[in-house]
């Protein structure tokens, strides 16, 4: 270890430690697997937005780090060298840095933030030639359904999207509130019974990410993760083909039956689906479907919910 | 202030404010040789400091209503298939609750003066007076309470009856609590007689029941006069 | 007879939590029992539990805080050592537990360590800071620390009796309304919330007045400590912002008790209101529990550099620009529900703003310690970690704050460590360095600094190995409050945290070995004239510590840092000041009010928990007679003759002569 190391060590072990964690967090600029590693363009400018804001603030932290530990060691009471200087306790030039800095860094900021915001919000769609590609998302307890309304089947567990293609889901939830979240792909939204929030994704290249809930909802929470697949466009429509061929439908009493709680669902497929039903459980026409306990549950306006 | 000044001086104004030179010879004396107001005249009596607290009290019920009148402009039109508020208001009943309030504050403004007077009798028929005028309110309140329950219109039937009952109801309590409040302190005006501590809970009394009163004005155009429009 | 409470409700087959529950039932009685023998029950019936002294409140307050942070430590540990071994296995807690240990750790962290231990140093510090006798209240400070004892006892209650919330501190509906939480676990939640919520209140209150209307005669504002001022601030949120939590949570009581739509799914309910209203509280609660920490080493920093605090005026702007802003944030706990752009965009760029306050703050701070002598006590270290520590959490906050940012990480461990950094590296530092530097005047005697510094480095240490590394499993997509995980990428920084809480409960242990061995070699360590560390503000003019009427004469303020220059005359003239004119003192008496109170509340709570109704309606009407009864009092204070005091006075002022001529000046 160099002299310097060494030094530094000695003098000050913090300078180690504070130097230690934006060194870790920049290194993982190419960390695969996680946000900071997107594969869909909305990732790609969410992370993008991340990194700049982190250089950023990066700029005004870290000379102040280095400000306090300097100050600290150079001012201690055995450094004879150190002007002790007890008047020193008002310096309008030091004020004016100290509050005009930060709000010029905000103000550049608060630019990211707007722009930022309108070009990635979750709703507004994503510029493509291509046709996005429509998927209806319910969260369950505790598994994810995936609707595709113009192919006519649906999947429990599994997202199979082509790639290169905008995908254009509208969610909800069938009970208590979740968090739809493929980190590689980028935003998440919530999901929430008897409302419809939109999401605009994409994935560049053929691919196997991981998606997940980011809202606990209870029990099986953990379980509640799902394989997002890209694949290119004749593997996807090869994919419908064989998910129209599966054992079940997904109807109104097949949906029931999925309502009960249950985790660690292996992923399967549907047939067909009910043209009608996301938007039935969208607007609760089908109702909530039920905890762990039915006879407990508080009065209710409409009947219990058909077993 | 100069670089002269004695450790003592500079330590008396260290950001070189300069407004309190006048305190530097006088030694173990008085600080200031007046009392500003803002409490430099060193502590404040004991009916101020109970009269403000208990404004900085009235000032958090205040903030407590306003999250159940936000969460009933959320919910207003949550009626869920059900009633809405036209369907269900009885005016007239209202309008009563509002008489009755109006005048239980007069009553209590007019105990008040008694008070002042230092009249037994005249401030426990004043209060008397308030605390039926209070009783009254909360019957008609209950009632229509009850008949709104009667016709399946209870809070149990949409998240707007939730809001109304809650809001309304949460009123209800604090006259209610403001009743028996009221009855322990002609209790205690009657067996101890005008103490300077009781004359402080009487001044935080009449604070609390106008302010219900205010709130009541609030809940009446928000809930009542708004709500009929829809 | 009993409700919903039957035999059953004693976790009778789960090994963890009954053994745990027997243990601390054992421990209790058995300390019950020693103070009984020992005949110490009146001494504390006298002294502690009917004392309504800020002082003595003051110290409660702390101690049930940190009795709390070492409960809310224990489920971290667990937590932590459950995801250590949870990769593609089950670990050995099962998720009904594993869930409600997070939402215990949370609840019990904020309200029942962070808030009492603030609130706590609050009531000791600031009536001796302002020069006065005691607080606006002082029965109302009483009952205020016993409702929140109430409160923790009820929510450590479901650890024995039944279950706690399986939601998270925030019990967020659906999830927590009665057809997903069917059990008594949100319920406990609920009424330890709602009773502890009200003495919380009481508390703002109190505060409020006192700092407004009660200081030593020549105290104006601008001459206050800054410790007052962020105390202020800290309270003025108290009295905004607890009133919304109330409401909220009386709401979803209302919804789970009386069967209320306000958060269902069905009849209109609307569950993202809950959300709002609940962050419309949140966020200014962890500005009520910063700000005090900030006041805290802005004290300390201070001190321990020899200099006033660097930019007064500044620091007292920045904390008000902080308490009114922090009301207009409240939306960036939750970009990812879908407000749409320009929403969040508001509240994203608002969010900035109020970084703008607290960057102004460690700056001034750093330019107090310019042209200082410091030196490196134990709570100027904890201060030095905290300034590294929480630049870094700030950072990673107003990362955060953009929208586009917290789309990939809401909900993350990223925002799990950035609220731990901000926390522990403000409120619980904040929580030792305050308590290091007051326990002196507290109890006459100073903590042993080697042990002190022990415990610093190790939990500073402790706290970059756990939460670094959840920096980067956060950023490799891992989401919070997962039971078990089967992504092999996380498994390594998990592991490593792992290791970390370790090193954090070595930082626990030389607490406690800290204390022992204070109170062991407390004549070494024993403060002789009140003022062991050469502090600038009124509290260290006292002795330590101090009689119970704080001051003999309220002491005339005559600039800001007014005891500071009290000293500096003395030293200049080699002399005290003359003797004052000493007169009886009024002081309130003691009285039972509040924790008999406290006690039928609990009842009432309990009682509600499990839908005992008869005994909610005797609580009720218990704690109603409570109410008459003591407003029935006719004797409410008692008098210190003038002697006693002049000879209380007398004895402070020969130790600090003696001081003066031993040390002719120079800082003890």
């Amino acid at each position: 270890m160099s002299s310097w190391a060494a030094f530094l060590l000695q003098r000050r072990p913090l300078l180690w430690r504070v130097s230690a964690a934006p060194i870790i967090l920049l290194s993982l600029s190419n960390c695969s697997g996680g946000v900071l590693d997107p594969q869909g363009p909305i990732g790609a400018a969410n992370a993008k937005i991340l990194l700049n804001a982190l250089g950023i603030m990066l700029v005004i932290v870290v000379p102040t780090i280095i400000a306090i530990l300097i100050f600290a060691w150079w001012f201690r009471a055995s450094n004879t060298r150190a002007r002790y200087r007890p008047d020193f306790v008002y310096s309008g030039g030091i004020e004016t840095v100290v509050w005009g800095i930060p709000i010029l860094v905000i103000l550049f900021l608060g630019g990211v933030i707007w722009i930022g915001s309108h070009d990635l919000d979750p709703f507004k769609p994503i510029a493509s030639p291509a046709k996005p590609v429509e998927v209806q998302v319910v969260s369950l307890d505790w598994k994810w359904l995936f609707i595709y309304p113009e192919q006519g089947v649906a999947s429990v567990n599994e997202l199979v999207v082509p790639a290169g293609v905008p995908v254009h889901f509208s969610l909800t939830s069938a009970s208590v509130m979740n968090m739809f979240f493929v980190p590689q792909l980028g935003t998440m939204i919530a999901t929430m019974n008897g409302m419809v929030t939109q999401l605009h994704l994409a994935a560049d290249k053929p691919g196997e990410f991981y998606g997940q809930s980011a809202q606990y909802s209870g029990g099986g929470f953990s379980d509640m993760n799902f394989t997002v697949r890209a694949v290119p466009q004749d593997a996807f429509a090869q994919w419908v083909a064989t998910a129209r061929q599966s054992r079940s439908a997904l109807d109104r009493s097949s949906y029931l039956a999925l309502c009960q709680q249950s985790s660690n669902v292996r992923p399967f497929t549907y047939r067909e689906v009910d043209a009608g039903l996301f938007n039935a459980v969208a607007s609760q026409q089908l109702p909530p479907c039920p905890g762990p306990n039915i006879e407990r549950a508080g009065a209710t306006v409409r009947p219990p919910p058909e077993r | 202030m100069s670089a002269t000044d004695t450790p003592f001086e500079r330590a008396g104004d260290p950001y070189r404010v300069g407004r309190s030179r006048d305190w530097v010879s006088t030694g173990a004396g008085r600080g200031h040789v007046y009392a500003t107001g803002h409490g430099e005249g060193g502590p404040a009596s004991k009916r101020v400091i109970v009269g403000y607290g208990f404004w900085i009290f009235l000032l958090s019920d205040i903030v407590m209503f306003s999250a159940f009148f936000a969460a009933h402009a959320v919910l207003q039109t949550a009626t869920a298939g059900g009633p809405s508020g036209r369907e269900l208001f009885n005016l007239w009943s209202i309008v009563a609750q509002t008489a009755f309030l109006l005048v239980s504050s007069f009553t209590c403004g007019l105990s008040a003066v008694a008070t002042e007077a230092r009249n037994q009798l005249w401030t426990q028929v004043a209060l008397l007076v308030t605390g039926l005028f209070g009783l009254g309110f909360l019957v008609l309140e209950g009632r229509d309470f009850a008949g709104m329950v009667m016709q399946g219109a209870g809070p149990d039937r949409s998240a707007f009856l939730s809001s109304l009952f809650a809001v309304v109801g949460l009123h209800g309590l604090h006259v209610s609590a403001g009743l028996l409040w009221l009855g322990t302190m002609m209790a205690q005006i009657f067996v101890k007689g005008f103490r300077a501590d009781i004359l402080r809970r009487l001044v935080c009394f009449n604070l609390f029941w106008h302010a219900l009163d205010i709130i009541w004005v609030a809940l009446f155009t928000v809930v009542y006069l708004i709500g009929l429009g829809r | 007879m009993f409700g919903k409470l039957t035999w059953d409700a004693i976790p009778w087959n789960q090994p963890i939590p009954l053994v745990a529950g027997a243990v601390v039932v054992l421990a209790v009685f058995a300390v019950v029992i020693w103070v009984v023998l020992k005949g110490y029950l009146p001494y504390l019936w006298r002294e502690w539990i009917t004392s309504v002294d800020h002082k003595r409140i003051g110290v409660m307050y702390t101690l049930l805080g940190v009795i709390m942070l070492l409960r809310g430590f224990i489920d971290a540990i667990m937590m932590r050592s459950q995801q250590a071994i949870a990769f593609r296995a089950a670990g050995y807690l099962p998720p009904e537990h594993y869930d409600q240990i997070f939402s215990a750790h949370g609840t019990i962290m904020i309200f029942f360590a962070a808030m009492p231990i603030v609130i706590g140093l609050m009531n000791f510090v600031v009536p001796l800071q302002l020069g006065v006798r005691d607080v606006a209240f002082p029965t109302l400070n009483s009952t205020s620390f016993w409702l929140t004892a109430t409160g923790a006892l009820l929510v450590n209650l479901s650890l024995v009796i039944g279950e706690f919330a399986r939601t998270g501190w925030l019990v967020y509906p659906p999830l927590s309304e009665l057809p997903y939480s069917p059990g008594v676990g949100v319920d406990y939640y609920l009424w330890a919330l709602l009773i502890s919520g009200v003495g919380t209140l009481m508390t703002g209150i109190n505060f409020v007045t006192t700092i407004l209307k009660i200081r030593a005669p020549g105290m104006s504002y601008l001459r206050m400590t800054i410790f007052c001022w962020t105390a202020l601030a800290a309270n003025l949120l108290i009295v905004a912002a607890f009133p919304i939590l109330t409401a909220t949570l009386g709401m979803l009581a209302l919804d789970r008790y009386l069967g209320f739509h306000f958060f269902t799914n069905d009849a209109g309910g609307n569950m993202m209101m809950f959300i709002n209203l609940i962050w419309a509280w949140g966020h200014p609660e962890v500005y009520i529990l910063v700000l005090p920490a900030f006041g805290i080493f802005s004290e300390v920093i201070s001190t321990f550099s020899g200099k006033p605090l660097f930019n007064y005026r500044s620091m007292v702007a920045a904390t008000m620009f902080i308490c009114l802003v922090s009301y207009m944030v409240w939306l960036h706990h939750f970009f990812t529900m879908g407000a749409g752009a320009d929403v969040n965009a508001f509240f994203g760029i608002s969010t900035s703003i109020i970084a703008v306050g607290t960057g102004v703050k460690v700056y001034n701070w750093l330019f107090t310690m310019y042209g200082g002598r410091i030196r490196f006590t134990t709570p100027m270290l904890w201060s030095l970690g905290f300034l590294v520590t929480f630049t870094i959490g700030g950072m990673t906050g107003v990362l955060l704050a953009v929208p586009p940012a917290d789309f990939l990480l809401h909900n993350s461990l990223f925002l799990v460590a950035h609220f731990h950094n901000v926390i522990i590296a403000g409120v619980v530092f904040a929580a030792f360095a305050g308590i290091t530097y007051w326990f002196p005047k507290a109890f006459g005697f100073k903590l042993d600094e080697g042990w002190g510094k022990a415990a610093f480095w190790l939990s500073l240490l402790g706290f970059y190995v756990v939460f670094m590394p959840l920096y980067v499993a956060g950023l490799l997509g891992m989401t919070r409050r997962l039971q078990h995980y089967d992504v092999a990428a996380w498994r390594p920084w998990v592991l490593v945290a792992g290791i970390g809480i370790v090193i954090m409960m070595a930082a626990a242990a030389c607490q406690v070995i800290q204390f022992v061995v204070s109170v062991r070699r407390r004549n070494e360590l024993r403060d002789a004239t009140g003022d062991p560390w050469d502090g600038r503000s009124l509290e260290w003019a006292t002795t330590s510590p101090p009689p119970p009427f704080n001051f003999a004469v309220l002491p005339n303020v005559q600039g800001a840092e007014p005891y500071w220059g009290i000293k500096q005359r003395a030293i200049e003239t080699q002399q005290l000041s003359p003797e004052p004119k000493y007169e009886p003192i009024e002081m309130p008496r003691n009285s039972p009010t509040g924790f008999i109170t406290a006690f039928f509340c609990t009842m009432t709570g309990f009682a509600l928990i499990w839908h005992i109704w008869w005994m909610v309606a005797l609580g009720l009407l218990a704690a109603y007679a409570v109410f008459v009864w003591f407003a029935w009092r006719d004797a409410v204070e008692y008098s210190i003759p003038a002697e006693e005091v002049a000879r209380y006075d007398r004895e402070r002022r020969r130790a600090r002569e003696q001081w003066l001529a031993q040390h002719g000046g120079q800082p003890a």
